[in-house]
């Protein structure tokens, strides 16, 4: 079988990327000196990604890509950046036998599979994770300051940054970022690409400053003990990105309500198009309250905040009673009833908290969600299946899918009764493609299809290998991956962890994070034998 | 005047017939025979050659013309022709266009292209439609002094609460004027005693809501308003904008286009209208989406013949009123006789707005009734005017019967006129005259 696609050429822009992940990784290494802490994990790591970078970068000097091409190196660069992304929590586990030791023996990141589903987890904005105990006191501050900025930097996309920052990107960049970027289609917003990937970059970067500015000043300015300097810098760079990790095992219940509060509105920019921060920086600031995707994200999140909350505070979303082998007990049970029962302002900010959490895909919590009643859990659920803005750093079916369906939807109805009525679908202005509309639906279906079969496997294996769980845990382990949120129920709760699933489960999500993160199709893409041969 | 006019096809041809007999006429075209048919037809000089080159244009005198027309069927090739006339001569161009998006360019940047002066063919047309449209009974309306005045003709209805009334009787609004009443060939300049008969024509001139009050008056089972029901059959240019415009009304018009690329595309630029794709001489189709029950069908198909058929369906399933299009001017009465409520000539409509420019006496606006039996002109009064400093009745009686002070405004205001009204300077005065007074009176307002 001839191969027609020039694997070549998209390893070796492979290559370049890992090269100029050694950038970022001197970050952590800086933290990590700064504490008197080991920093062989990553000056090894950075040695490892710079050596195998270079090396893939001769497999094709000159690289000139085409759209196979383009699936392929996306596809490969997000599962290069996770695998040496890894690396560091071996090395913290493992040491480097007979010149540096183990700083981390006890890690539950030993365990390679471990490793790389927290590498995954983090590249891809989920915030699923494996971590067992999550503390500075487990961990260093170096290996937990990584674990933050992976987010951070799949958060805008690894891609796009490339595109950024490297010239021979320029031509292809289009194409790679249309494969990488979170719903359908990118908008060009300059003449030259790259332009367009600094821009949307440099909105992300400062969102970011801002968050993390903004907490500390919190601190200082004594309504937040807790963020310090460290916390505040750790929080802004997983907000953006809607990642969810933090170096807090408690999440941000941890932090004091203004901190709480002060997250919602940047998990709620993290969701955003970023396309329209550039345009209301630009001159043009009616574009962001004009636009219906907004609109309609914005709504969505405020018609669920508005349920949730109502059911929190006449207590029918709350749970009674604590039963055996729940991740809470019946004395945090006691303070969430006492806290959220019959009380406007913490029904209200917890109530939109969870749901901006897990409609941006960010997956932090306020609070141990798995003690809420079922009739609030079900509208979580339902919330992690709306997912981000096009063109946010949000994962999950995107709001701009929905909101294209709904339209669609309603054609059909209207057109049933008056059978020769032509009705393209609007969007805001302009109307959208019949093709483009089919390509939603497609990717709907498929990814609700993924999401069925894919938590049925979960449950074979577990039936297996353990752990027992409930169909809401396995559904909700399923759609926290595929959709880059992070906490599911129960089990994998959001102060819980997905450590207690076996190795094939886990490289199994590992798997379904990297499919959520590029949207399905271009990784599955690269898997039909027709796109190898002609 | 010396106006030089490029193209000699329907829309140049008429315009050349329409400014024979008061200007020197030059038409040029690139067709040989279309310009030996014009030779001998009409009183005027023909060229044959490219509009757009420089040596057909001096061929037809260039440096004397007063006026450059550009009315070929190609809007580049139009504005080409103004563009260089522009830049060799000091002559005011005109060009015909049917792509708004030149008559926006145009609008945007004053005097783009080299162009004096941009008609849009289907955007006009559509206008006179939409016009019409909120008016029961009217079959035209036109706007003066900047939409304080209207003109409207009206037919009367059968049965109409106003029929066999005499004009006094009929007239019930203060600032409402009968100028004529039209029936069959002749014109009768409305006097107190005058009678209006069933399917008379009315043309009054007065305030716009004393104007929708008597529509209402002579057709009350058709209520005025927005809630009109609008069907557009066709989707021509013409009706392309007959229903953006509706929509920008705040109606909801219907559209009905054969070819599905077209509908397509129609659904796209129009947010506001529900369009479908089929024939529209479907029977089955008309009743299932109860087009019978609608207020207004335009027919804008590309044919008149198709045009007519339309309409009488729509009669026939109930419509209360139809417009079509009629390309063929002598068409017009033929097809507002069988059954077609009000015909719109898009080469009249166009005509009327190149006539302004083309006259004399500087008018500011001008409507002409029913293919020319009389015209409706505002002008401003200036210290020349037989009118000015005079009460009316005064002055109507220097002038032949057949003229028809309409209705005044005075610093922006709506002026009844009565006969001891004197007329000031820098009044606008809507005056309707009878088509065989017109050359007369004219220069003497």
């Amino acid at each position: 079988m001839a191969i027609r696609v020039d694997y070549r050429a998209s390893l070796s822009l492979v290559g370049s990327v890992l090269k100029y992940l050694a950038v970022p990784l001197a970050i952590p290494l800086a933290v990590a000196a700064a504490y008197g802490e080991s920093v062989a994990p990553f000056l090894v790591t950075m040695l490892v990604t710079v050596a195998v970078g270079g090396g893939l970068e001769r497999l094709r000097p000159d690289p000139d890509i085409g759209a196979r091409e383009g699936f392929l190196m996306v596809g490969a660069t997000w599962l290069a950046v996770s695998l040496v992304g890894a690396l560091p929590y071996l090395i913290e586990a493992y040491g480097l036998p007979g010149f540096v030791p183990a700083t981390a023996p006890e890690s539950t990141l030993a365990n390679p599979a471990n490793a790389l589903f927290e590498s995954m987890s983090g590249f891809t904005t989920t915030g699923a994770t494996v971590l067992g105990r999550i503390s500075l006191d487990a961990h260093g501050h170096g290996i937990m300051l990584w674990r933050q900025l992976t987010q951070w930097l799949g958060g805008m996309g690894i891609v796009v940054l490339a595109v950024a920052i490297l010239p021979e990107l320029s031509v292809g960049g289009a194409q790679l970022m249309d494969a990488e970027a979170p719903g359908p289609g990118i908008e060009k917003l300059t003449p030259r690409i790259a332009e367009t990937a600094r821009a949307l970059w440099g909105a992300y970067l400062g969102f970011t400053v801002l968050e993390i500015l903004l907490l500390y000043g919190l601190h200082v300015g004594g309504m937040a003990p807790a963020m310090d300097a460290y916390n505040a810098v750790s929080h802004g760079l997983t907000t953006m990105p809607t990642g969810g990790f933090s170096p807090e095992a408690r999440s941000i219940e941890a932090f004091s309500a203004a901190v709480q509060w002060l997250i919602i509105p940047f998990m709620i920019a993290a969701g955003t198009n970023f396309a329209l921060f550039w345009h209301a920086l630009t001159g043009e600031p009616k574009r962001l309250p004009g636009d219906s995707e907004f609109r309609f994200y914005v709504g969505a999140m405020a018609v669920l905040t508005g349920l949730v909350a109502a059911l929190l505070f006449v207590g029918n979303g709350v749970a009674t009673f604590a039963p055996p082998g729940a991740t809470y007990d019946s004395t945090y049970l006691a303070g969430v009833r006492a806290t959220l029962i019959g009380t406007v302002e913490p029904a209200l900010r917890h109530a939109a908290f969870q749901v901006v959490s897990l409609v941006t895909t960010t997956g932090y919590a306020s609070i141990d969600f798995n003690a809420w009643g079922p009739s609030a859990q079900y509208l979580l659920l339902f919330a992690m299946f709306v997912g981000g803005s096009a063109g946010s750093t949000g994962g999950g079916i995107k709001v701009v899918r929905w909101y294209v369906i709904l339209k669609s939807i309603r054609r059909e109805l209207f057109t049933t009764a008056h059978p020769e009525a032509v009705r393209p679908v609007r969007l805001g202005g302009r109307t959208v493609d019949e093709r483009a509309i089919r390509g939603i639906y497609g990717f709907t279906l498929l990814y609700l299809v993924m999401f069925f079969v894919a938590s049925g496997l979960l449950f074979l294996d577990a039936a297996r290998s353990g752990p027992s769980l409930s169909v809401l845990e396995a559904m909700s382990a399923v759609a926290a991956t595929l959709g880059n949120v992070g906490p599911g129920f129960g089990l994998v709760g959001p102060m819980g962890s997905y450590l207690d699933f076996s190795a094939p489960s886990k490289l199994f999500m590992i798997g379904l994070m990297w499919l959520g993160r590029l949207e399905i199709l271009p990784v599955l893409v690269c898997l039909t034998p027709e796109y190898w041969r002609q | 005047m010396r106006v030089i006019i490029v193209g000699a096809g329907q829309g140049g041809g008429s315009i050349a017939a329409d400014l024979a007999d008061t200007h020197d006429i030059v038409v040029v075209d690139r067709d040989g025979d279309r310009v030996d048919d014009l030779t001998y037809s009409l009183d005027v000089l023909t060229v044959e050659g490219d509009g757009t080159s420089l040596s057909a244009l001096d061929e037809a005198g260039i440096d004397e013309a007063d006026m450059v027309i550009a009315s070929t069927d190609d809007d580049e090739t139009n504005i080409v022709v103004c563009a260089t006339a522009h830049a060799v001569s000091d002559a005011f161009t005109v060009a015909r266009v049917k792509n708004t998006e030149y008559l926006r360019t145009w609008e945007r940047s004053e005097r783009a292209f080299g162009i004096d002066f941009m008609v849009c063919t289907n955007l006009l047309a559509a206008e006179s439609i939409v016009r019409v449209v909120g008016i029961p009974a009217a079959r035209d309306v036109d706007a003066f002094a900047d939409g304080r005045v209207q003109m409207a003709e009206f037919e009367i209805p059968p049965g109409s609460p106003v029929r066999d009334q005499t004009v006094a009787e009929a007239d019930r609004f203060e600032q409402l004027t009968f100028a004529a009443i039209l029936r069959d060939d002749e014109l009768e300049i409305a006097r107190g005693d005058s009678v209006l008969h069933e399917r008379d024509r009315v043309v009054v001139i007065g305030n716009p809501k004393a104007v929708r009050e008597f529509a209402t008056t002579i057709a009350p089972e058709e209520p005025p308003g927005t809630a009109e029901e609008v069907v557009i059959v066709g989707g021509s240019e013409i009706g392309y904008h007959v229903a953006r415009l509706l929509g920008d009304r705040g109606f909801k018009p219907r559209l009905i286009e054969r070819d599905g690329d077209r509908a397509r595309q129609l659904a796209e630029d129009l947010p506001s209208a529900v369009v479908m794709e089929n024939d529209a001489t479907d029977m089955d189709f008309l009743e299932r989406e109860h087009v019978g029950d609608a207020d207004f069908v335009v027919a804008a198909l590309d044919s008149d013949e198709k045009n007519l058929l339309v309409s009488l369906l729509a009669r026939r399933l109930g419509v209360d009123r139809t417009v079509a299009i009629i390309d063929t001017t002598e068409y017009v009465e033929l097809f507002e006789t069988v059954g077609v409520d009000v015909g719109v000539n898009p080469r009249e409509v166009v005509a009327e707005e190149i006539t302004r420019f083309t006259r004399d006496g500087g008018a500011e606006n001008v409507a002409i009734i029913e293919s020319d039996r009389a015209e409706v002109l505002e002008v401003e009064i200036d210290g020349e005017s037989v009118l000015a400093g005079r009460p009316i009745h005064e002055s109507v009686a220097d002038l032949p019967a057949g003229v028809v002070i309409g209705a005044i405004t005075r610093d922006d205001r709506f002026v009844t006129p009565r006969g001891d009204t004197v007329l000031e300077r820098g009044d606008h005065v809507v005056v309707f005259l009878d088509a065989c007074v017109l050359d007369e009176v004219t220069p003497k307002l």
